[in-house]
């Protein structure tokens, strides 16, 4: 089983992306568990048609630690496994803690076991690596590659090469690598060249240029993935080469974080400033 | 040899403190709450923290001491305290009846952000507080300061929630933070007031609370401790006394915020010294003048030193504890004739070094001391190592030096979980330098006794 962790900047598309990209490897006959480490529990809503599912955290505060694996786990689109950790409301407790507390109990549920067959296990994590808690899913025995998800927005950029800081100090310990960057576009000037040469500066790989697209949106409105709500669409296609690429993936590295200043070169060489 | 492996060779360490002269914030807060009439105290956190605080307290002051926790699980942890304290607000006054619940908040409650303003307005808002009942609180993270912060963080809070604001014409009463000191040493304060005919108002006030009289029947609330109608008063004080920086200068700041009545910080009145310029002060302040039968006391203090002198004079002592302490008996010492020649506090606060300077830097040269972070009882049981000492004085911890390097030690300070007597007698005040005085003579004597030849050994010294 391959463990992915998914992270980038709030608002990237992070869950839009990794339920996409699982569609697509579902329709190729993986089979995927996605596990949502956000508070809003909104990171399985399109492979499930919805919010229709109780949090682990909602399952540990009503029931105790008297929870079963059928009570947090549902199945969803092409028999995917769809989790959400769950988490306080806004401005309240400990959301990091949340992340750890619902990871240890998926493991102890065993819903990481053999005989579940899964090929694939992804956490969407929520934003930037804001504590120990959102590092959760890179820690030791979790998650052992990333991809982070970027578009060619100067905070998006920055929040990428945070995150790689983040995975430095974890690839020692934990064994985690970085498996590339998914350029998310937003029709930033020179956005593909721009990102190939961050990801070329970090050392890894742009592993796909997922370009913008209205169709997203309208699948999102009917609760569904764009392989989901219509299969034939061109969209569907770039990800499924997304999951394909992901499938075959080779290049792991343990990145190199830019300084600030390289990265404000890069976007006066390649960017708006140009 | 219990710390025989600790060297005479003081590395310049980085990070790491060993045996430390210092412990949590709430175990402060908890204290200092114990000094409110019909207070319970509330630890919001897990129930290990306030197990382990109520169990410091009880074993110094050898009294039960009751408090009630949030107990937080994991679920608390992750969704925040909220409905944890309001169910605690809910059955501590429906089961224990206090008149106040004072609020400290733990590591855990402080790092997932937990907002005690918020929630004890919430319970207000929400009908929780029964009429005529109240909640205060204090934000006591232990990764922050000591004990002492605790102690300081709930003494202000105290003037802060409970004082009366805009009170143009002060009455003639003044306001006394004692400090962290016994329940004996604030009943002897107030004797001193007393005998001066000051009214004053002392919060925290542990006497009658944490030294409660034996009667044959429990009282879940003794019936010490300063009430909420004098706290409140507190705001009308003509002036707040503030024994102690470390302790005491947040309430009185926070009460010169609120109240607009004027503060002045002043050492622990412990020694002659210091006896005196807070009775100068508090007579000044009052007009009030200091009775004869004071005077007299003090006398007396002063004719036993005078008498014991070729016992006192030049030895060398260890002290070690908390600030305020610290600096008031280096005071002392030094009017004694002894050498205060190693001070360690795990207490922060830079203003200790200037302080000390001040005391010691001209009487004992060679004094080391050092405060915050790694000033710990391993630096101090290497400075002894490289120049030994006649006597210690500190709390229980010196215990395995004091064995380990046979010199004499007497107890004093927080905590003392080996010896009883502390929480009765008071070391404040002219009284408590007399004892004192006894105290040291005791240690010293008895060894001059143990190690003397037989033909030096002397029935009258």
């Amino acid at each position: 089983m391959r463990k992915i962790a998914i992270y980038g900047k709030g608002g990237i598309g992070k869950s839009t992306t990794t339920q996409n990209t699982v569609a697509g490897l579902a329709e190729m006959g993986k089979k995927v568990m996605v596990v949502g480490c956000d508070p809003k529990a909104d990171s399985t809503r399109l492979l499930l048609g919805g919010l229709a599912q109780k949090t682990v955290l909602d399952t540990l505060r009503d029931e105790g630690e008297d929870v079963e694996l059928e009570d947090i786990m549902k199945t969803g689109y092409g028999n995917t496994s769809c989790t959400e950790s769950g988490g306080p409301e806004p401005g309240v407790g400990c959301a990091g803690r949340g992340i750890i507390t619902s990871i240890n109990m998926l493991e102890q549920l065993g819903a990481y076991d053999a005989d579940k067959n899964l090929d694939y296990a992804f956490y969407d994590v929520l934003g930037d690596v804001v504590c120990g808690g959102f590092a959760m899913p890179i820690r030791d025995g979790k998650a052992q590659e990333i991809y982070i998800v970027v578009s060619g927005e100067m905070m998006a950029m920055y929040a990428a090469n945070n995150i790689c800081k983040g995975i430095v100090k974890y690839a020692d310990a934990g064994g985690v690598r970085l498996g590339g960057l998914i350029c998310n576009s937003r029709n930033v000037d020179n956005e593909r060249q721009m990102i190939e040469e961050l990801a070329r500066q970090l050392g890894t790989q742009m592993i796909h240029f997922v370009p913008r697209e209205n169709q997203v949106q309208r699948a999102e409105i009917n609760r569904k993935t764009v392989i989901d709500y219509s299969p034939e669409h061109s969209q569907a296609d770039e990800y499924r080469m997304l999951a394909k690429k992901i499938d075959e993936n080779q290049m792991f590295v343990v990145p190199k974080p830019l300084e600030i200043e390289e990265l404000e070169k890069l976007l006066i060489d390649f960017g708006i400033a140009n | 040899m219990l710390l025989k492996h600790t060297t005479a060779d003081v590395a310049d360490r980085k990070a790491l403190t060993i045996n430390p002269a210092k412990t949590c914030q709430p175990i402060g807060a908890m204290y200092a709450a114990l000094g409110i009439h019909g207070c319970m105290p509330h630890s919001h956190g897990s129930q290990g923290c306030c197990a382990y605080h109520r169990s410091a307290l009880t074993r110094h002051y050898k009294e039960p001491v009751m408090a009630g926790t949030s107990s937080f699980t994991e679920g608390a942890s992750v969704f925040g305290g909220q409905a944890n304290l309001l169910a605690a607000f809910n059955n501590i006054f429906s089961i224990y009846d206090p008149d106040v619940v004072a609020v400290h908040s733990t590591c855990l409650s402080e790092t997932i952000g937990d907002d005690l303003a918020q929630i004890t307005q919430k319970a207000i808002d929400e009908g929780k507080i029964p009429e005529g009942k109240t909640v205060i609180y204090a934000s006591t993270p232990s990764y922050v300061g000591s004990h002492v912060t605790g102690f300081s963080n709930m003494c202000a809070a105290m003037a802060e929630q409970m004082a009366v604001e805009g009170v143009e014409v002060k009455s003639p009463t003044i306001n006394v933070v004692p400090g962290w000191v016994e329940p004996a040493d604030m009943r002897e304060i107030k004797r001193l007031l007393k005998a001066m005919k000051v009214t004053s108002i002392m919060f925290p006030d542990t006497s009658d609370v944490l030294d409660a009289p034996m009667t044959g029947k429990h009282q879940f609330y003794p019936r010490g401790g300063v009430t909420l109608n004098e706290l409140r008063d507190s705001g009308k004080s003509r002036k707040t006394y503030c024994l102690g920086s470390w302790a005491s200068a947040a309430a009185g700041e926070a009460l010169w915020k609120k109240s607009r009545v004027p503060f002045e910080e002043m050492s622990l009145p412990i020694g002659i010294k210091a006896t005196d310029r807070f009775l100068a002060a508090v007579s000044k302040e009052t007009s009030c003048p200091v009775p004869q039968s004071i005077t007299d006391e003090r006398g007396r203090l002063v004719d036993m030193v005078a008498d014991m002198q070729n016992y006192l004079s030049g030895k060398r002592v260890a002290l070690w504890g908390d600030p305020d302490q610290l600096l008031s008996l280096a005071e002392f010492l030094i009017d004694l004739d002894m050498k205060p020649v190693y001070m360690v506090s795990g207490t922060p606060g830079k203003a200790f070094m200037a302080k000390m300077e001040a005391i010691v830097g001209e009487a004992v040269p060679e004094a080391k001391y050092k405060n915050g972070e790694r000033a710990d009882m391993f630096l101090m049981h290497q400075w002894i190592k490289e120049e030994g000492v006649d006597l210690l004085i500190g709390n229980t911890y010196g215990k395995y030096i004091s064995r380990d390097e046979d010199i004499p030690f007497i107890r004093a300070g927080f905590p003392i979980y080996d010896r009883a007597g502390h929480s009765y007698f008071p070391t404040v005040g002219y009284a408590g330098g007399l004892r004192l005085v006894e105290k040291i003579l005791d240690a010293l004597m008895d060894r001059q006794d143990r190690d003397s030849t037989e033909e030096k050994f002397e029935l009258v010294m």
